[in-house]
């Protein structure tokens, strides 16, 4: 249907690289907090300058788990609906161009609270902890743009509808709008707490905080954002990956059944981040563990539709045996090397995560480090490599250059470096998580405790895997700015896969977006109300605000 | 819509074994009674001390070789942070915040708990074997968060 040389529009696509730089300028200064971290926690390295450790945590995870992020899944969707639906109108881009600057604002004004100590809250805010006005409302303003940018996504794809009246709109477009009505309906949970409880009361208008409905409101958003995340990897595997290595996707209506199910199931399972809080019922909880693992229906849908893909393209260029299709695949090209062994990575960290969201099972490993050892396979790994291998096209895409052979070779090795310095940390972590080390902790002996001096050599491997790391995230920002400044000039592919002739017609019915978007208000309507009218009935006294960092 | 024969096997066998996962954690849950520790008791965060059983934090014999241990997590310390627990005891832990959201994680058992202002947090466990573990804070709570512990020997009766 698409042709394969279209190109992103120039005034969108600088729209786009907008996002992009400010994700890996990101990259750069939240790797370097990550970097000073596991030294302090090896026990070898103090900061100097009196820096906390939990200001340096706390940079590193703002900066990683949501600047990083969602600005590049932002850029990267501007370019998929530009390259998939037409290039944007006047008024889309302009409101897309508010939302970008209404993040970097928001971002730069967090952030400075942060520098200064105002903030050293952490990444899930903490209340009675309570930061700088300035903190809440600068991650407000984050959320509000890419609110905005959403809305400028849903206005395009809306106008290819009309524009298509009875047609299935393009799979990158539609999945795009996946992913921000995700977004939308969770990031009302966090716009609740920091419009209503945490600025109200961090300014003094209100002297007491809700703990658990903060708590509540906060992870209500907190794991579909690990979807938002997930997704645009998932984009890119699904719509992409097929093309780049010559091959076809496997089934479009597979794939947008599989995001459809992301999207009802991904919100209502908050509580599994809260198995092992006071005031829930655990029948309650059980219930949203359950609603939890529905989404590992859709993950098995996406593991069988890849290797199908990659078993097609293998047979088809004459690959024989049980396993000869591995051999045909394009090894040799970062583009799909650095994905795939995303994908390989998400296979332990998705069995890591069923313990995790384990009714009884999480009470072994909670607030463990085993669980940043889980999230450093998922979204340090399996997306971040993808979203590397996506950079590797897309950028030279947008500003009109080609990767050089060299440039291929470093991405190569800086995946290689990923994933030896990610198995000596992700291991480490796994092993000290499970012994009982802590996580979001500082270098400590609890007094010379022998059981704590038997985690010390865990944490030295996790330096040694962090540095690493540290190495990988140099090479990559290597390799970005070469692609968008100093590579050669030229044209490079935005590659769209087009689907396998015997696949079936897409159904319409998956662009029905008042029965899903119906059936996930449903079920979390299902999964909250209760508990939650428990948690304000049932309220005790609030708490003041503390400062005690 | 169609589906390839593979992939109906390979979904029937995953969401098969998704149901027994699910099914063994809920029988687990509600015919053995293992539920993760949970407790919908409110408390006053800011009269913690004077409300008992937390006006004296300590280990309290309630029948036959079982117990109660009520402890206070303040930034940064636990009171008391020392126990001794006789050996084979059956204990209900109740910890109760002052301040900020604390953590209560019993290294190398499975007691491990938010402890969040204004409820109080409980679990109940048996100790069978002879041994020093470590408490410690595993919730951020502020600058001296990774100083926050305390220490329990289960000896010998």
């Amino acid at each position: 249907m698409m042709n394969g040389t279209w190109k992103v529009d120039a005034r969108d696509g600088k729209l786009a690289m907008a996002h992009i730089y400010v994700a890996f300028v990101a990259l750069a200064l939240g790797g370097l907090a990550g970097l000073l971290q596991v030294l302090v926690r090896s026990g070898k390295f103090e900061l100097p300058a009196g820096i906390s450790y939990y200001t340096i945590l706390t940079t590193h995870g703002v900066l990683l788990g949501l600047v990083l992020t969602t600005f590049f899944i932002i850029g990267f969707q501007f370019a998929a609906v530009s390259r998939t639906a037409g290039t944007l109108s006047d008024r889309t881009r302009f409101w897309g161009w508010v939302g970008f600057w209404l993040m970097t604002i928001g971002t730069a004004i967090t952030a400075f609270y942060i520098l200064i100590g105002e903030a050293s809250v952490l990444y899930t805010f903490y209340a009675p902890l309570q930061a700088h006005a300035g903190f809440y409302i600068g991650l407000t303003l984050v959320v509000v743009g890419s609110w905005i940018s959403g809305f400028a996504m849903f206005a395009h794809y809306a106008k290819w509808k009309k524009a298509h009246p009875g047609q299935v709109s393009p799979l990158l477009t539609f999945m795009s709008v996946v992913n921000m009505v995700l977004w939308l309906i969770c990031s009302l949970g966090v716009a609740a707490t920091v419009l209503f409880q945490l600025i109200p009361w961090s300014l003094g208008y209100v002297d007491r905080i809700n703990v658990l409905v903060s708590r509540t409101l906060f992870w209500y958003f907190g794991h579909p954002l690990v979807y938002f995340w997930l997704l645009p990897a998932y984009m890119i595997w699904y719509a992409i990956i097929p093309k780049i290595i010559g091959g076809k996707m496997f089934s479009d209506s597979l794939a947008r059944m599989s995001f459809i199910l992301f999207l009802i199931f991904s919100i209502p399972v908050g509580f599994h981040h809260q198995l092992v809080e006071p005031g829930i019922d655990p029948a309650w909880k059980y219930l949203q563990v359950v609603l939890t693992f529905m989404v590992v229906i859709p993950s098995l849908m996406t593991a069988f539709s890849m290797f199908a893909t990659f078993e097609m393209y293998g047979r088809s260029k004459g690959a024989t045996g049980l396993f000869g299709w591995l051999r045909k695949l394009p090894w040799g090209d970062a583009r799909f090397f650095a994905p795939f062994i995303g994908m390989l990575f998400f296979i332990p960290a998705g069995a890591g995560g069923l313990v995790n969201a384990s009714h009884q099972l999480n009470q072994v490993v909670h607030n463990t480090i085993w669980v940043t050892g889980h999230f450093h396979l998922t979204l340090a790994t399996t997306v971040v490599l993808t979203f590397f291998g996506a950079a590797y096209w897309l950028i030279p895409h947008l500003t009109g250059r080609v990767m050089t052979k060299a440039m291929n070779r470093l991405a190569i090795i800086q995946t290689i470096v990923w994933s030896i310095g990610m198995i000596f940390m992700s291991s480490a972590m796994h092993f000290a998580g499970l012994l009982g080390a802590p996580r979001r902790s500082a270098f400590s002996t609890y007094g010379d405790a022998p059981q704590a001096l038997e985690w010390i050599p865990y944490q030295i491997a996790q330096a040694v895997g962090g540095t690493i790391l540290f190495i990988g995230i140099i090479l990559v920002l290597i390799i970005v700015t070469n692609l968008a400044f100093f590579a050669p000039k030229g044209e490079t592919e935005f590659p769209v896969a087009e689907v396998a002739e015997q696949a079936e017609r897409t159904p319409l019915v998956f662009e029905n977006w008042k029965l899903w978007i119906g059936i996930a208000v449903v079920l979390i309507l299902i999964a909250y109300t209760v508990p939650f009218i428990d948690m304000i009935q049932n309220a005790p006294p609030g708490s003041k605000g503390f400062k005690l960092w | 819509m169609h589906m390839h024969k593979y992939e109906k096997i390979w979904l029937f066998f995953g969401i098969g074994s998704l149901f027994v996962f699910l099914a063994v954690l809920g029988v687990g849950a509600f015919a053995q009674g293992t539920q993760p520790p949970s407790c919908l008791t409110t408390i006053d965060p800011e009269k913690v001390d004077q409300t008992p059983p937390f006006d004296k934090p300590g280990l309290v014999k309630t029948g036959d070789n079982e117990y109660q241990l009520n402890i206070v997590a303040s930034a940064f310390a636990y009171t008391p942070n020392q126990v001794e627990i006789p050996k084979g005891a059956k204990v209900t832990i109740n910890v109760a915040t002052k301040d900020v959201i604390h953590g209560f994680e019993m290294a190398g058992t499975n007691v491990n708990m938010m402890v969040e202002p204004g409820y109080v947090s409980s679990y109940t466990q048996t100790f069978n074997k002879v041994g020093e573990y470590v408490i410690l804070c595993n919730e951020y709570c502020g600058a001296g968060h990774h100083l926050m512990t305390a220490k329990v020997k289960v000896v010998e009766q």
